[in-house]
Order: C-alpha cells, then structure tokens, then sequence
C-alpha cells in the first residue's frame, strides 16, 4: 500500500518535471528562433495585426472607462481629504504602474491569446504541424517564433495607448464633468509621475506579454486529441495566463519598487 | 474520363527485378508503446530501394503509427530506424530536417494547410525548400495539378473541399518537390474508383519516369497487388508477412489468407 501511495507520488512528480522541462525547452527554443535570423517579415507583420492592431479598439474602449471610473472613484476619495487636486497624479500613477499593464495583457490574452491557442492547436490536431516537419521545416520557427516577436512589439504599444487613453478619460470625467481645474489635473501629473515609473510599466508589459505569448503558443502546440482538446487547451491557456498576469505583477512590482 | 489531364491508359509497375542495393528505410526491432499499449511490437522491416512497398493490414493494425516511424516523427521506444544504413535518431533536430528534404509524405487525413488556398498548398514547399521564381512555381504547381485532376480548383480552399479532393491536393504537395521517398497513408481511400484508378496510373507513370522509393499504405485489397513490388502486411504492430505480391497472395498464414480474400470467416472475428 505504501509503495503504491509512493509510486503514484513519484509518478506524479515525474510527469509534472517533465511538463516544466517541456515548457523550458519550449521557451528557449521560441527565444532562439525568434532572435536568430532569417527573419519572416511578412508573417511577424501579419501577427502584429492580429495581436495589436485588431485589439486597439477593445484596448480604447477599456481605457477610457478604466480612466474614468478611477477618476470618479479617485474624485470622492480625495475630496475626503480636501485634495481633489491630486486627481491627475492618482489617475496617472494607477494607470501607468499597475493598471496600464496589467489590464491590457488580460484583454490581450482574451482576444487575442485565446485564438492563438485555437489556431495552433487546430493545426497540431489536424497533423498540419507534423506536415511542416516531414517538410523538414521547425514548426517553432515557422509558427512560433513570429507570434513571440508580434506580442513583444504588440502589448507594450498597446499598454502605452492604454494609458493615455485611460489618463485623457479621466481628465474627461475629473474636469469636464466634476469641474476640476485642468491645469491642475495635468499640474500634478507632471511632477508626480517619474520616468521610473513609465520605464518600470514597459518592464511589466514586456513580461507580460512574453508570459501571454508563451502560455498560449505552448498550450495550443501541445494540443492533443481532437476538438475537445482544442477548447481545453484555449480555456487552461486563458486561465493560465491571466492567473501568472497578476501573480507576475505581484512579483514584478515587489521586486521593481 | 473527360478530363484530358488525368491519363487513363493502363499503366504497369513492372516487375521488381533484382534488388537495387541495400533496402533504403530499414527498420530493426522497433517497438512503441503508446499510452500503455504497444503499437508496434518487434517491427523487423526493410524498404527495397527504387521500388514501391504497399502496406495492408486492419484498421488499428499500427500503419500510420509504423509510417511516422520511417520519417522520423515518432520515436521508437527500442529498435532503431536506418536510413541508408544510418539512425534516424541519431540526428540532431537540425539534420533531421535536413534528411527529410529526400521525402514526400501524405497523411491520413490530407494535412492542408487549412490557412491557405489550393494552389498555396501545393506551392508552400516549393516556396519554402526551393529558389524557384514565381513562374517557375507557377508552372510547377499547375503541371501537378492538372495530374491530379483538380485544374480550376486554385484558388479553394481546404473547407471547400470533398474528403477526395482534400486526398489528391495532398498527393500532389507530397509529390510536387519530386523526392526520393514517398509515403501515402492511404492515398486512394475515399476516391470513387474512377479517380482512384487515375490516381493509382499517375503514381505508376510517375514512377516510371523517376524510379523513386514509395510506400504506400492501402485497403484496396486485392487491386492494390497490381500497383506495387513488395508487400507487407501488419497486425496487432507485427509484420506477419512480407514478399512479392505472388508471395504474399498465395501465403498460408490464416490471418493473410482471409484479409486478402476478405473473409468473415477466419482468425479475426468482428461479430
Ligand atoms: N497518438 C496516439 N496516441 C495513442 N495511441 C495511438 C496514437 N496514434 C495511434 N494510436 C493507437 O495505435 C494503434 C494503431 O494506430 P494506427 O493509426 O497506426 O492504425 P492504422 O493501422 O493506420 O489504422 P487505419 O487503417 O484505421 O488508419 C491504434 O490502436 C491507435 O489507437
Ligand atoms: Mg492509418
């Protein structure tokens, strides 16, 4: 009985170290294909569309009510204490360190993760994969690598009109509609918020979408068994993703403040 | 056959002579295990050179399984796999591919790129492998297809496809780059007889202009002794009979005996 229990667990083990080399292998492999030339241009710049530029209107749309919704809350919180004037800066700091980033690459991985996942797995399940491989031609590279190179362009473009958008959002509520002085909506903001600041939100969205990017390529390369395999693996690729998107933030900003 | 493309005359393999050298592929006590079940069991199995192999056995038999074998998809879990004399799995990733330039292969299930048009399919390998022009490809491209039958199908795509037409797209990107190997999973299967014959013609001629290696998965019993040299028949991840079609037509072997006669009597009971 005891052997079972500590044969199971050894297995267990076994398999779950195996999946984490898999997942490393994976990775480097990506990395080093994508970095190392002859480059596919036309299919970086097609992924680049698919990633970034069909996701601009969903990003827009979140942004300007993230703004807003911040500068409304922010509003009555700082009124509390007589210092409405602050708004600007609270806006733009949520928006640059934390929400910016993070938000967007939980919109991306909805939009566009999800269907990367599909995509590959779709093509693992219908022998498309191993197609490419009996023409002697790395899968990784030809599927892979350009997806990695779109994202790592994509979201950090993204998360910068995230936060623009979302400041001009609350400048809309915070001054159009609450009447706060724009001067001092913009006032602060310029001497509160720190190049650190952006330059430690561009770290984030790197990470981000390299974690993104990563998760849902490997979930959808890794597919097995037919249609169902494909919806498991494109919902796991979006829970994962998302769950390390704020974990990594967790870890990011302890680690980057 | 109204269509002028697809030749219609009977076309004959020829016999397989002597052999040409060692066998190409060979594979030596290959066993798989696939999720706790042995696919292949102590496959012995050699490929002749320049000649065109069938592959007959049930369906579950391990043919697919074998084929992903020989082009180096699947790794045996013991044995080996030589190709001209040399492990498969001996080779880096880098010159595995570089090995399989020397293959065409057709999957069961076509394998289109369903991202991609007809005509793209077709061309994808010639664009990725070779430095032909695009009048070059061009011209590739519509000499093939109009082979298999399926000029002024171009520019459709995979979902608009019959299960045939997806086969024969199939058959002309895995033959397209002309290579030195050739492996079919059942490239007649789903065709109405008429195409099938054209097909089974077209592979004939084209192996008589280039003498290329095939082996070619197959359920069309007992025509199928007419279009190849060697045969190999698989059961329960064995090879249980492997000769000349003469040999393997007139084997003693009961299970050979009632496939190739197609019996409901016999060792495999299915009710
Ligand atoms: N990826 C896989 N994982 C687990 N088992 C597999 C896998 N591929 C094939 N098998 C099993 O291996 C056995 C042989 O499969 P294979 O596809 O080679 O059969 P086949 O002889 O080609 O049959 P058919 O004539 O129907 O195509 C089957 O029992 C199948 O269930
Ligand atoms: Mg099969």
């Amino acid at each position: 009985m005891l052997f079972r229990v500590a044969e199971w667990l050894g297995g267990k083990a076994l398999g779950a170290t195996r999946r984490l080399g898999r997942t490393g292998v994976f990775l480097s492999s990506a990395v080093r294909n994508a970095v190392v030339p002859p480059y596919r241009g036309r299919e970086i710049v097609k992924q680049i569309h698919f990633i970034g530029v069909k996701s601009l209107f969903v990003i827009v749309l979140t942004a300007a009510f993230t703004g807003m919704v911040l500068s409304l809350q922010g509003y009555y919180t700082l009124r509390k204490f007589g210092s409405e004037g602050l708004l600007g800066a609270v806006v733009a700091l949520s928006l640059i360190r934390e929400l910016g980033p993070v938000l967007t690459a939980l919109m991306v991985t909805g939009r566009a993760g999800s269907a990367l996942t599909a995509e590959i797995g779709i093509m693992r399940i219908g022998e498309q994969i191993d197609s490419l491989e009996t023409m002697g031609i790395d899968p990784v590279r030809f599927l892979v690598a350009p997806r990695f190179v779109a994202a790592l362009v994509s979201v950090p473009l993204l998360t910068a009109i995230f936060d623009v958008v979302g400041i001009y959002g609350g400048y809309l509520v915070g001054v159009k509609l609450l009447g706060l002085d724009p001067g001092q909506y913009f006032g602060h903001m310029r001497s509160s918020v720190e190049l650190v600041d952006v330059i430690n939100g561009v770290w984030k969205s790197i990470a981000f979408s390299l974690l993104i990017v990563w998760v849902c390529t490997f979930k959808g390369f890794f597919t097995e068994r037919g249609a169902e395999g494909v919806s498991r693996a494109t919902t796991s690729a979006v829970v994962i993703s998302s769950v390390l998107v704020l974990v990594g933030d967790y870890v990011l900003t302890s680690v980057l403040l | 056959m109204s269509d002028p493309g697809i030749p219609c005359e009977p076309c004959s393999v020829g016999p397989p002579g002597d052999p040409e050298g060692e066998p190409i592929l060979r594979l030596e006590g290959v066993e798989t295990v696939l999720e706790g079940k042995k696919v292949l069991d102590h496959i012995d199995l050699d490929v002749p050179r320049n000649r065109i192999t069938a592959i007959i056995g049930l369906s579950g038999a391990g043919k697919s399984v074998l084929l992903r074998h020989m082009i180096g998809l699947m790794k045996p879990d013991r044995g080996r796999v030589l190709l001209d004399g040399a492990d498969l799995m001996k080779y880096s990733r880098k010159e595995l591919f570089e090995v399989r330039k020397r293959f065409g292969m057709l999957f069961q299930s076509g394998a289109l790129f369903d991202s991609l048009d007809v005509f793209e399919n077709v061309a994808f390998p010639l664009r990725e492998k070779t430095n032909l022009d695009e009048t070059g490809i061009r011209e590739r491209v519509r000499v093939i297809l109009r082979k298999v039958g399926l000029e002024g199908s171009e520019e459709k795509f995979p979902d608009e496809l019959s299960g045939g037409m997806v086969r024969r797209v199939a058959l002309a990107r895995a033959m397209v780059m002309d290579p030195e190997i050739i492996l079919l999973d059942e490239p007649t299967t789903g065709l109405d007889p008429i195409i099938r014959n054209s097909i089974l013609n077209l592979i004939c001629r084209t192996y008589q202009d280039h003498k290329f290696t095939m082996v070619m998965i197959s359920h069309d019993i007992p025509d199928i002794f007419h279009w190849c040299h060697h045969v190999v028949v698989v059961h329960g991840g064995k090879v249980i009979e492997a000769g000349s079609p003469e040999a393997v037509r007139n084997s003693t072997n009961p299970f050979v005996r009632q496939l190739v006669e197609g019996d409901i009597h016999g060792p495999v009971q299915l009710m």
